[in-house]
């Protein structure tokens, strides 16, 4: 809680820094408009010309908020032009993408703790994955599901969040289920357990804090990878897609309001995550 | 079939092999171990492209791939130097330096440490790659704009590994170096930036994967007619994906390399920590 002022102190200077950026990145555009009306401006007109221009190279904060109010509150959300749309999209195929990145991490995880070939095999084509930039892959694999046969984009942008996010849902899992120590492994050889009951009651349970500090860092990644799926590919509908029709239409305040869209959706589920993570851990008796 | 058959049966043989190979213990055996089964899943993807004949739109063999790659050499090359040595090295090294010298500059301000750390590791969790439309406008479409798009992604997150390395020494080695009555500079260069190093090359790793994401994904929006974003994206929409799979290699390649290298000057840097000292 003593760290609210900083952080609001560093992101009043941020936005003070943004409106002084404003003034030079317009200026230009705003003499010659109004150059073409006849109008001289004054400093004063400048400066207030700058602020509200139609098409400005850089909005400013207060056009990007009354945006992003006019397109999630006052649109209806059924509206193609509503961000609540577009987010919605954006959020299922996230959610596709995580639940099934979370699944194969944890599954490569189980692999590697019990098997030492899969370890010394595939730990290390895991680490060069994520060395591959993904959005090399990303116009292919689209392309790739479109000719296997399977109709709309959910599929592709589910498969390249997934690719981001299992990498950091298999380092935790693989330090969680080898966080037992060995006096723990043995309380359980001394009551004859056997293999499945040591990794339901010992190395599942311990594994869980380390899930959750994944979990975060994968569904924002997830978030990433179906915005990237979105970009390059001419998608209509989606946050990603936003930013890229706001490219095409010359509309910068369209892109300005769909990152901001997307990072306040990051932000939400990076939160819901910390809370699941909170209660879970509660409930377990694990809480710090 | 019997090409599938086949390939399978390679596939296995060579698990038995690697299963073989792990229960050794010499260090040379165990490097073989992932090259066995990478080769292994090569043997196979051959195999089923050419035992089912699948259309090469969909997937083209690992063989046909090596060809294109090899009389494309050239190329190639020009894109790699476009992407990656242009637009990703000079936006890695302006990017990094410009964060890690603005943590050193707030290390001063406790006040501005504890503001920055939240706020940037937030914003290293949003979708920055996001701006690339932004930046080309304003930056044209050659390589400047890409060296700003990968100068804004790998920002947030190295400031915010150099803010918390530079937190990481106890109060215990700040007293040991008043004692020697070590100026604050003296300090700084002595104490506090070498315990800092494992997290700075922390961000310098993240930072190396966002570099090439940023580099391609910038091209997507505008680019001259070359680079590894614009051969991809043109491309694939030609279907000429034996050409994408030749890009995908060289940033494959260009990628491990980039982050091998900065993890062999971690592994020079920091040999006294423990993550080190195997």
């Amino acid at each position: 809680m003593r760290s609210v002022l900083p952080v609001l102190t560093v992101i009043a200077a941020l936005l003070a820094l943004w409106y002084i950026a404003v003034v030079p990145m317009n200026a230009a555009r705003a003499v010659e408009q109004a150059a073409r009306s006849d109008v001289t401006l004054g400093t004063a007109d400048l400066i207030r010309a700058t602020m509200d221009m139609e098409r400005p190279r850089l909005p400013s904060p207060h056009q990007v908020f009354a945006e992003l109010w006019d397109s999630t509150v006052e649109k209806k959300v059924t509206s193609k032009r509503s961000l609540v749309f577009h987010g919605w999209i954006t959020l299922g195929a996230t959610l596709w993408g995580f639940a099934l990145g979370v699944s194969l991490g944890i599954a490569l995880a189980v692999g590697i703790v019990y098997s030492r070939v899969m370890e010394m095999s595939v730990m290390p084509w895991a680490v060069i994955s994520q060395t591959i930039p993904i959005v090399a892959l990303a116009p292919m694999i689209i392309v790739l599901s479109s000719s296997v046969g399977i109709e709309g984009r959910g599929v592709p942008k589910a498969i390249i969040s997934a690719y981001l996010c299992f990498f950091p849902v298999l380092v935790g899992m693989v330090k969680g289920l080898r966080s037992p120590d060995q006096m723990q492994l043995d309380l359980l050889k001394t009551y004859g357990a056997s293999g499945a009951a040591v990794f339901w009651k010992l190395r599942l349970p311990s594994s869980v804090p380390y899930l959750f500090t994944s979990l975060k860092i994968g569904i924002a990644a997830a978030l990433v990878g179906t915005i990237v799926g979105e970009l390059p590919t001419g998608a209509i509908r989606g946050l990603g897609a936003r930013i890229l029709i706001g490219d095409q239409f010359g509309n910068p305040i369209m892109i300005w309001s769909a990152l901001f869209a997307a990072a306040i959706l990051a932000g939400a589920l990076v939160t819901l995550m910390s809370l699941l993570q909170s209660v879970t851990l509660k409930r377990m008796g694990m809480a710090r | 079939m019997m090409m599938v058959l086949l390939a399978v049966l390679v596939w296995l043989a060579l698990w038995a092999l690697n299963v073989r190979l792990a229960r050794s213990a010499a260090g040379g055996v165990r490097a073989a171990v992932p090259l066995i089964f990478g080769l292994a899943t090569l043997i196979l993807w051959e195999g089923v492209v050419r035992g089912l004949e699948v259309s090469p739109i969909i997937l083209p063999a690992p063989s046909a791939i090596a060809a294109k790659f090899v009389t494309e050499i050239p190329t190639l090359w020009v894109d790699f130097s476009q992407t990656v040595l242009k637009g990703a090295l000079s936006g890695f090294v302006i990017g990094c330096a410009a964060a890690f010298a603005m943590a050193v500059a707030v290390d001063r301000s406790p006040f501005l440490q504890r503001g920055l750390l939240p706020f940037g590791n937030f914003v290293a969790a949003l979708p920055i790659v996001g701006t690339a439309p932004i930046l080309v406008n304003w930056f044209g479409f050659d390589w400047h704009s890409k060296a700003a798009v990968v100068v804004v992604m790998v920002f947030f997150p190295m400031l915010t590994n150099t803010v918390q390395g530079l937190r990481e020494t106890d109060a215990m080695q700040r007293d040991l170096m008043r004692t020697y009555a070590a100026s604050y500079l003296q300090t700084l260069l002595k104490l506090r930036l070498p315990a800092a190093m494992p997290f700075v090359f922390n961000g310098l790793k993240i930072a190396t994967t966002l570099a090439l994401i940023g580099a391609i994904v910038a091209e997507y929006f505008g680019s001259p007619t070359r680079g590894m974003g614009f051969r991809i994206s043109t491309e694939v929409g030609r279907l000429g994906l034996d050409m994408v799979w030749a890009e995908i290699a060289v940033a494959a390649l260009a990628g491990s390399v980039f982050y091998g290298t900065v993890a062999m000057i971690e592994k020079g840097v920091t040999f006294w920590h423990p993550s080190q000292r195997g």
